[in-house]
């Protein structure tokens, strides 16, 4: 459990367009998909993804349909919109820039200022 | 989101809860089957893998509940929610809701009542066929319609602007249906009346121009739909029928529809008939008589093509001919148009000048409860800040608070609102049917519609709306760490802010209405005491019209004389009086001009005075108690025969002569060229329904030199009302069952007189506790509002050994000084507002202890009131409780 980092507020939409990116899933699903790509280290609640979805939805960046999962079991698929491919991208893009500034601040040694 | 779309969105919403409810659900169920599937493929059993599925998920109801949320459907629940958190937060504290429902129910109430009244007189159009280009024609000069038959016919046959006009009087008849005759009132059309306005007949047919072939020539009448259906019980068959008018047979030929009751406002005839045939019903034939304007209005609609501007010009060539041709009869003859409903701008110009001023006033009322309540709020949000910060810091957001606070508001004003335009309504409907005076079919049909119920709605939301953003401010700042640990800020701004003036302006306006409205109590008292110049106690007036009973010429005097020999001599009668004219104080009254003896030139601007004139039997003066100053009184031998000559009263002879002395068998002339000896001089009395005028000059004639078939017979006696109504009823019958009369004492005739000093007197009397209301609740909502800020220095002042008037000082000394400068600066005030109020009250006059008493205890009533629950809490505040929780 040490080993996983707590979740940035903001951060979870993010992970969840960027899981739905890979191809359509149900929620589970995605957070499998969250728990894979991002090597064990992140924890979600598992009940807080679905306001996420829902607000996601509503936003018009996913969109969701009923079907059967692998399991055969009766599931709502979430896919992304063309709204939500372009959110992702402006996302992902500004993460990258934080990400990046954050790391050369935190990097930098005394000697070098 | 367009407004329609979002409604639709939010009750989709609120109908597939349900559905999504399901939805929710299932989903969150599948998620949990999926991981226990997983769980049960590492090895466990299934029940256990549903068991730790289920505790891995978290708790279901709360993710349940923000799924909602963030889906977007709760807009309806939450409004649900909150009404009930509302509906439960009032109950607790029921004295502010119920202060803040009545304040704003009277508040609203009014604004209903005065916009409805508004609607009916004003926006309201008339039930005329193209209304907008329906003019009626009244003089420029001064502001006055009346027009006399010659010179309407010269107007109506002249003019090129108007497609037609008619003309209407109004007059008293009695009619006859088979039996015992009543007195109706009738209203006397020009032949195209009805085809003029444009009203078709709802049974029968209307008469018409045709029918006019010269005086008496058109035996037709058209009855309205109140009387069809009241008296003919709604029977078709009515056309056709004879009935007599004042003993002259004349044919029922329709019914006008049930909208349409004559064009002036407040008046409703019983009937309609031609104007050619008025002197069957007024007594003499005045369709010759140039000078005589009795016409009410003349009106028609406009050509199209002709503008206003274009049609006073038009009709101003016809007058200046008119003032050429007849310099004796007419004098200056300008003309302007305007609606025809409130007689043009003679009734027209006060009633909207009094509706404006009421708008106003209702508006400002409804922003001072605004802003009383505002404050009333605010002191609350204060007292509530901790359960405020409690809620914010369990992750209750901001906005959800105050949306609240808003439904909490707005739940008051439509409240506030519903219970005023309950109040309204009864009120609109008693005024719909109130007949101010008995006598005259008068009255004012101001029926709530839907654009009143709208109009409430509308000013209870936004005063919610309006009191409810008041706190706003204070709930956004709050820091729910400070205010839990240090309670709420102690800080009270010593500064005069807006609302310390707003309050003190308040209590000023209220101190002035009630000192207003008790200068008008006791001067209408005084002026019921007072001297009229006649005697109206123990005094009866017999109301008759010898012309209703066919009476014509020589046999009206003979009949007169006969009526009052036989009322003398029923015991207990002291004295028997006749008056030809409306007795003073009457609604009607006639005023004819005179000429000193020396003018040559009678034309109307060479006139010397406009006395009051009276036709009068020999014991009228005793009859009324009118005191003889000089000369002596009329008698039966000054009739046809005999000199001309009247008695004056003190004012005439002051205004003509120069003094009573000088007065006496001297003459003056009338219109006509009379000469008349004056042989005697009264006192002044009051003529005319306003009391408070100045003193106007009259004069008295003998009835046998100028005649009269309208009847008023003053009984003086000391006997029961009742017991001499039935006794003079008797001895009329016993000379003429078929003349109609109607018997009342002159004190409720009177009622005439006093109706508009009653009126002022109520009026101001319901503004006063309007202003009271109001005071009561600013004055209440500051103390409380300064009472819970300063809760905790209060308590640690109690706890140092302050004593309680100390506590009160420091609690009250602010709304209580505002109290006291407003009741001054009011009171001042009140007493200068006193002489204006001195033109409708007679005697109106603020130089009385009484006064001056009465609102010095209704100001100290009304701030102990405000004042009592604030007080009581500042006394209770126990030192040790407070500094330890607050």
């Amino acid at each position: 459990m040490n080993d996983q980092a707590q979740l940035l507020p903001g951060t979870l939409d993010l992970l969840i367009l960027r899981a739905v990116s890979l191809g359509p899933r149900h929620g589970y699903g995605i957070l499998l998909c969250i728990g894979q790509i991002s090597g064990n280290t992140l924890l979600i609640e598992q009940g807080a993804l679905y306001p996420g979805l829902f607000r996601l939805v509503r936003q018009g960046l996913l969109k969701a349909s009923w079907g059967t999962s692998e399991n055969n079991r009766r599931a709502k698929f979430y896919e992304l919109t063309a709204a939500g491919r372009r959110r992702l991208r402006e996302e992902t893009e500004s993460w990258n820039r934080l990400a990046a500034a954050i790391a050369s601040a935190l990097s930098q040694q005394p000697e070098e200022i | 989101m367009k407004l329609v779309d979002w409604l639709r969105f939010r009750f989709a919403t609120l109908f597939q809860r349900s559905r999504m409810n399901v939805e929710i659900e299932e989903e969150l169920r599948a998620h949990i089957q999926h991981r226990a599937d997983d769980l049960e493929r590492s090895g466990l059993g299934r029940a256990e893998a549903e068991r730790r599925a289920r505790i891995e998920f978290g708790g279901q109801e709360k993710f349940k509940e923000e799924c909602r949320e963030a889906a977007g459907g709760t807009f309806v629940e939450t409004l649900i929610q909150d009404v009930r958190f509302s509906f439960r937060v009032l109950r607790k504290s029921p004295g502010f809701a119920i202060v803040a429902v009545l304040t704003l129910a009277l508040a609203i109430g009014a604004n209903a009542v005065v916009f409805a009244v508004l609607n009916a007189l004003i926006l309201h159009p008339q039930y005329v066929p193209r209304a907008e280009s329906l003019y009626g024609i009244e003089h420029g000069s001064d502001k006055d319609a009346v027009e006399s038959y010659p010179d309407y016919l010269d107007l109506r046959d002249h003019n090129r602007s108007f497609q037609g006009l008619a003309a209407y009087s109004i007059a008293q008849a009695g009619l006859e249906t088979g039996e015992s005759p009543s007195r109706i009132w009738v209203e006397e059309v020009s032949g195209n009346y009805f085809d003029v306005l444009g009203i078709q007949p709802y049974v029968g047919r209307f008469f018409h121009g045709a029918d006019e072939l010269g005086a008496n020539s058109a035996p037709y009448v058209v009855l309205t739909y109140a009387y069809w259906h009241s008296h003919f019980q709604d029977d078709r068959g009515v056309a056709g029928r004879i009935v007599q008018v004042n003993k002259h047979p004349f044919t029922i030929v329709g019914v006008a529809p049930p909208e349409f009751r004559g064009t002036l406002m407040f008046f409703n005839p019983d009937f309609f008939m031609p104007i050619v045939d008025q002197e069957q019903v007024d007594g003499q034939n005045l369709l010759n008589t140039r000078g005589r304007r009795w016409i009410f209005m003349v009106m028609g609609h406009l050509k199209p093509e002709v503008t206003p501007a274009q049609a006073i010009a038009d009709l101003n060539s016809i007058g200046s001919y008119l003032e050429k041709t007849y310099p004796q009869d007419d004098g200056q003859m300008t003309f302007a148009l305007a609606r025809p409903g409130l007689l043009g701008d003679y009734l027209g110009l006060p009633v909207r000048a009094f509706m404006t001023g009421l708008v106003l006033l209702a508006g400002l009322i409804l922003l001072a409860a605004c802003a009383n309540l505002g404050s009333l709020f605010a002191a609350r949000a204060a007292d509530r800040s901790r359960e405020v910060a409690l809620r914010l810091a369990l992750g209750s957001s901001g906005t959800r608070i105050l949306r609240q606070l808003f439904t909490e508001a707005v739940m008051i004003s439509l409240m506030g609102g519903a219970v005023g335009l309950a109040g309204s309504v009864v009120l609109l409907r008693g005024l719909s049917v109130w007949q101010p005076l008995p006598q005259f079919p008068i009255n004012v049909p101001v029926n709530p519609d839907a654009n009143v119920y709208g109009l409430a709605l509308l000013l209870s939301l936004a005063s919610g709306f309006l009191f409810g953003t008041v706190p706003m401010r204070q709930i956004l700042r709050t820091d729910p760490y400070a205010v839990i640990k240090w309670g709420s800020s102690a800080r009270v701004g010593r500064r005069i802010t807006a609302r310390d003036l707003l309050l003190g302006v308040q209590i000023a306006i209220c101190a002035v209405l009630v000192t207003s409205s008790m200068v008008a109590v006791r001067g209408l008292a005084r002026s019921l005491h007072s001297n009229f110049g006649f005697e109206p106690q123990n005094a009866m007036l017999v109301d008759t019209d010898l012309s209703m009973a066919g009476y014509r010429d020589d046999g009206v005097p003979a009949m007169q004389r006969r009526m009052i020999d036989a009322v003398e001599t029923i015991p207990g009668v002291k004295s028997v009086g006749l008056v030809g004219q409306y007795p003073p104080t009457a609604l009607v009254w006639n005023i004819s001009i005179v000429f000193t003896d020396e003018t040559a030139d009678l034309r109307p601007s060479n006139a010397a005075a406009s006395p009051v004139i009276y036709s009068i039997s020999p014991e009228y003066f005793h009859a009324a108690s009118t005191a003889l100053l000089a000369g002596r009184d009329l008698t039966w031998h000054d009739d046809k025969k005999g000199p001309r000559v009247a008695v004056i009263n003190q004012e005439f002879a002051r205004k003509i002569f120069g003094s009573v002395a000088n007065a006496m068998g001297r003459y003056y002339k009338r219109r006509d060229g009379t000469r008349i000896q004056v042989v005697g001089v009264v006192e002044d009395g009051k003529y005319t329904p306003n009391l408070a005028e100045d003193p106007q000059q009259a004069m008295f004639l003998p009835i046998l030199q100028s005649p009269s078939s309208e009847t008023w017979m003053v009984v003086r006696s000391n006997l029961d009302p009742q017991q001499l109504t039935t006794a003079i009823k008797g001895k009329l019958r016993d000379l003429d069952a078929g003349l109609p009369s109607f018997i009342q004492t002159w004190n409720k005739q009177m009622d005439t007189a006093l109706f508009a000093p009653r009126v002022a007197t109520v009026s101001l009397g319901v503004l006063g506790m309007m202003g009271a209301m109001l005071s009561i609740t600013g004055i209440f909502g500051m103390a409380a509002y300064t009472v819970s800020k300063r809760l905790r220095e209060l308590g640690i002042r109690m706890a140092l050994g302050a004593q309680r008037k100390e506590v009160l000082q420091a609690a009250l000394g602010r709304p209580l000084k505002l109290l006291a400068l407003g009741s001054v600066a009011g009171l001042l005030l009140g007493i200068l507002a006193a002489r204006v109020l001195a033109f409708i009250v007679y005697q109106a006059t603020p130089r009385d202890p009484l006064v001056l008493a009465g609102v010095l205890i209704a100001m100290l009533l009304l701030g102990l009131l405000a004042t009592w629950i604030p007080a009581q809490r500042a006394l209770a505040i126990d030192p040790a409780t407070l500094l330890r929780e607050e």
